[in-house]
């Protein structure tokens, strides 16, 4: 008789539920692995802000001044850097997102006018951060200076308004994404009783789609926003690194993903180091709030 | 039946229809600056010795980017490496047992992880890695690309096996196939084009990152292939050339935004055309 | 419950992991053991024209590659302290505090001369004259157009528009914004008590670019605006550079004559830490400064291997002596014999576990 193992059922589905419940025992380790990960990335942003939360507390989200000389570590310019060049950029994209959103949802559903715009917004998506910078260098700054000599003012060409402007090009994508999806998933018959009392396309549009689509315009726009907070590279090329509150649309400043990348690798001095970790960790939670409530209104749209 | 009434709202109609379409076109506007701007410098930068040279010294004309091409493609492959089995299995997980905890925690934790700002993820890489090993490293590189990676292959592949009917699971199951052959040979194979496109995406994205690459894999002016050094990559030459006064360094760095967006358009394509081609028939 | 208490765990062990570098006991730090012939150092641009040069040349001669990173000499100096690169470099000597900040004592050797030009983009390039006055009122805000009679003052015959001044500093930590404003410092008191001196400032006013590479390319593409860069900069870039009165009463050009001049003091500290701007020199332009290679006197930590710690040092005796060749080409002082024999002297100390390096 054979020592081997005989292949019988017996032996078989041992071996079968070994093989099962190492897969799912790896896929849980995944699972498992992957929230380790993000927790651990929190943790990690939060105990590294520690010297700088205990030595600047509160006044490092409204203190002016950021100076590495004198030790002291106000945050305002950057935060208020953020949300102007992302506010303004959700500005300037929001329309046109709209509208392209219109064009493929509802205008031009299929066809190859519409098949070729889809691709050109994809590719707008795909273009790298620092390209955007580099065109944006090159060719946005010197005609935003043109305009600036123009107005008799400082024809710096960088400042919160190149960066909003090249902003709002990166972000409309994003916008269009989820727009463009709830619009064409309206229900049509919606729409057709409208058609059928008469309405013109733009009424039905205004007074029906619009109104029903809201809550999905309004996560895409949260999405762009979420991304507009978090751009580093294009930003930190043009929005002219002066670490002050802006006076003016065309002014310098900064912003806190772009702080991070310009000192980061030379804060000498725990404080130092940790001030900039703890912009870090404040640009992590505000995108993460702003995302996971997009996501949500998202949800909310699929089950309704 | 000219009731102006009706004529005012038609010309509104129309208007707004105008209207639509004259911003669409406007949208694809700095789409076409930026392709037509990047072609017409970056062409003429484009010869043999510029692909295969080196960078030379301040001042000197002849450099290259050969050490960057090269870079890029050890560093986003190594991350590719790391992300797309993790990414897969997590988004395998979060299909199958998308009612239990751990899922609904996964879930939302891939929500965060996507949403973190690269210059962020970098800081965080910076502490981890760079910190431990003591020098900077295309590993860390890697490493920091792969954590971007990971969120958004994980949602592409849970996307795609959602919309897998459950039938086929269903037959799977009833003909005595274990549960374990049924994802990895019934349901998987049926979603493979969108898990491939997906994870062809994924590294489309990452490749012109460059925030997290500045305290990672910091760079090198020499050709290097060890995961444990420094490396050169293509964003980061782009960036280092672009902010530089030197004329021909500004040279390069066309050329080298040229090589990236060929890069990112041919994979986005390869991605349509697997998407195209390769449906999943049920 | 037992799913939240593993993820705790876990999630502290990475966080341990990332904490555990904060104390830098060099004992417990690995790093893999370094392959043949590569060198990495970070810091300063100010010298990176020069050291791109060096560093090209000696891996010709010797074969070993040294891979150097312009990232400003703040970072220099912290990538140090961390010690993540071989050597960091610096125009900026390390202050008291940062040595007293660092895991072990760290020395300077001086490799070159340079000077810090003040140059603008203005129509038709003139060679402006500037009195520390005028010059601080200019950076401090206080003068903001050109045509401002104090300027005009200073600059008969020359045409100037009455465009606004935009000033254009440093967005990094930066040596030669130490070498700047530690000059400023000295000669007007409005600067010293507004603004100081250091690597990175709080600004009154202005904007900031990204390394000498990105001030001067700001320039030049920037009309109306003015900054201060490393000679070779301004030089590479046929930029207007400005004349400036010294301390004797004389406006000086930054030549490489003059650079030298300034540096012609006796009194040079033991460590070599010195600021040589406002040179009493009758000649000397007032706004030099010698740039410092950085790296640790005891070179057996880390892990380092005893042939890394030679390769290190072999590099810094060669650019001391034989590198200083290509420093005139390139608009950068040579050292003065004085000091390159000092240099030596403190290179000679260095040990790795107490075995001399250098013979």
């Amino acid at each position: 008789m054979n020592e081997t193992l005989k292949l019988t059922d017996a032996n078989w589905s041992k071996a079968i539920s070994r093989k099962e419940k190492g897969f799912t025992i790896t896929l849980w380790l995944v699972a498992i692995s992957v929230i380790i990960l993000v927790m651990a990335a929190f943790l990690t942003l939060l105990v590294q802000s520690i010297p700088s939360i205990k030595a600047n507390g509160f006044s490092f989200i409204y203190g002016r001044m950021w100076n590495p000389i004198t030790g002291e570590f106000g945050a305002l310019p950057f935060l208020a850097g953020t949300l102007l060049t992302s506010f303004l950029a959700l500005l300037i994209a929001t329309p046109f997102s709209i509208a392209v959103a219109l064009f493929l949802g509802e205008y031009y559903k299929k066809g190859m006018m519409s098949q070729l715009l889809k691709n050109m917004i994809d590719l707008l998506a795909a273009i790298p951060s620092v390209i955007y910078g580099f065109w944006g260098l090159f060719v946005l700054i010197p005609i935003v200076r043109k305009l600036q000599i123009a107005l008799d003012i400082p024809p710096y060409g960088v400042g919160i308004f190149s960066a909003s402007v090249i902003l709002s090009i990166m972000i409309m994508p994003y916008a269009i994404s989820l727009s463009r999806q709830v619009i064409q998933m309206m229900p049509s018959d919606l729409k057709e009783a409208a058609y059928a009392l008469g309405a013109t396309r733009f009424e039905v549009i205004r007074k029906v789609i619009f109104p029903h689509v809201l809550s999905g315009l309004f996560a895409g726009i949260l999405l762009a926003l979420g991304r507009a907070l978090g751009e580093t590279m294009a930003v930190t090329m043009l929005v002219g690194n002066t670490n002050a509150l802006p006076d003016s649309i065309f002014a310098p400043g900064n912003t806190m993903a772009s702080v991070i990348a310009n000192e980061f690798t030379e804060a000498t001095g725990a404080v130092y180091s940790a001030a900039l970790v703890e912009i870090g960790l404040l640009l992590f939670v505000v995108v993460a709030i702003i995302n996971l409530v997009g996501k949500r209104i998202i949800k909310h749209l699929a089950y309704t | 039946m000219a009731d102006p009434q009706i004529k005012w709202r038609k010309i509104k109609n129309d208007l707004f229809k105008g209207l639509v379409v004259f911003l669409s076109l406007l949208a694809t506007l700095p789409l076409l600056l930026i392709l037509f701007y990047i072609l017409r410098q970056g062409f003429s930068s484009i010869n043999w010795s510029f692909l295969t040279n080196l960078p030379k010294p301040v001042g000197e004309s002849g450099g290259g980017i050969s050490n960057a091409i090269v870079g890029t493609l050890i560093i986003v492959g190594t991350a590719a490496v790391m992300a797309i089995p993790l990414g897969v299995l997590a988004g395998i997980y979060l299909n199958e047992q998308r009612n239990s905890k751990v899922a609904r925690y996964c879930d939302l934790a891939i929500d965060v992880l996507q949403g973190i700002p690269s210059i962020v993820i970098g800081i965080i890489i910076y502490e981890w890695v760079v910190r431990t090993m003591g020098g900077f490293s295309a590993f860390s590189g890697s490493a920091a690309l792969a954590l971007m990676m990971l969120p958004f292959i994980a949602k592409t592949t849970q996307e795609t096996l959602k919309l897998v009917p459950n039938h086929l699971k269903e037959a799977s199951l009833a003909l005595g196939v274990p549960y374990y052959k049924t994802v990895l040979k019934v349901i998987v194979p049926a979603g493979l084009s969108g898990i491939l496109s997906g994870a062809i995406l994924g590294i489309a994205r990452v490749i012109g990152e460059t925030a997290p690459l500045l305290f990672t894999a910091f760079g090198n002016p020499f050709m290097s292939t060890e995961l444990s050094k420094p490396m050169s990559s293509l964003p980061l030459v782009i960036f280092n050339y672009a902010t530089s006064p030197y004329e021909d360094w500004h040279q390069l760095a066309w050329g080298a935004s040229l090589i990236l967006i060929l890069i990112v358009l041919t994979l986005n394509m390869i991605t349509k055309f697997i998407e195209s081609r390769w449906k999943i028939q049920f | 419950m037992k799913i939240r208490n593993i993820l705790m765990v876990a999630s502290t062990l990475l966080l341990l992991v990332s904490c555990g570098n904060n104390s830098s006991q060099s004992e417990t730090e690995q790093t893999p053991a370094p392959k043949a012939n590569t060198l990495i150092g970070a810091g300063a641009t100010f010298p990176y024209p020069l050291y791109s040069k060096m560093f090209d040349e000696y891996s010709k001669q010797e074969g070993v590659r040294v891979n150097y990173q312009s990232v400003g000499s703040g970072a220099g100096i912290k990538q140090l302290q961390n010690k993540i690169v071989d050597f960091g470099a610096s125009d900026a000597p390390m202050s008291d505090e940062e040595l007293k900040n660092s895991p072990a004592p760290i020395i300077h050797i001086p490799t070159a001369l340079g000077a810090v030009v003040i140059t603008y983009n203005l129509p038709d390039n003139p060679t402006l004259k500037f009195t520390p006055e005028v010059l601080s009122g200019v950076f401090l805000g206080e003068i903001k157009k050109w045509n401002d009679p104090k300027i005009a003052q200073l600059n008969p015959g020359v045409k100037l528009p009455a465009t606004p001044i935009s000033v254009i500093h440093r967005s990094d930590g930066s040596g030669t914004t130490f070498i700047f404003s530690d000059y400023l410092a000295k000669v007007s008191r409005g600067w010293e008590t507004a603004v100081g001196r250091g690597k990175s400032l709080n600004w009154p006013t202005g904007l900031g670019a990204k390394g000498n590479e990105g001030v001067s390319g700001f320039i030049k593409q920037t009309p109306g605006s003015i900054g201060y860069v490393e000679l070779a900069y301004a030089f590479q870039n046929k930029m207007p550079m400005a004349t400036l009165q010294n301390q004797s009463g004389n406006f000086v050009a930054p030549t490489l004559t003059a650079t030298s001049a300034a540096a012609n003091t006796d009194d040079m500290p033991a460590d070599l830490r010195v600021s040589i701007t406002n040179t009493p020199a009758a000649d000397g332009y007032p706004l030099c400064s010698f740039t410092y290679v950085l790296l640790y006197q005891k070179q057996a930590y880390n892990n380092r291997s005893p042939e890394q710690a030679k390769r290190v040092v072999d590099l810094i005796d060669w650019m001391l002596h034989d590198g200083q060749q290509f420093n005139e080409a390139l608009e950068y002082g040579k050292l003065p014999e004085r000091v390159e024999k000092k240099a030596t002297d403190i290179l000679k100390t260095v040990t790795y576990n107490n075995e001399l390096l250098l013979k």
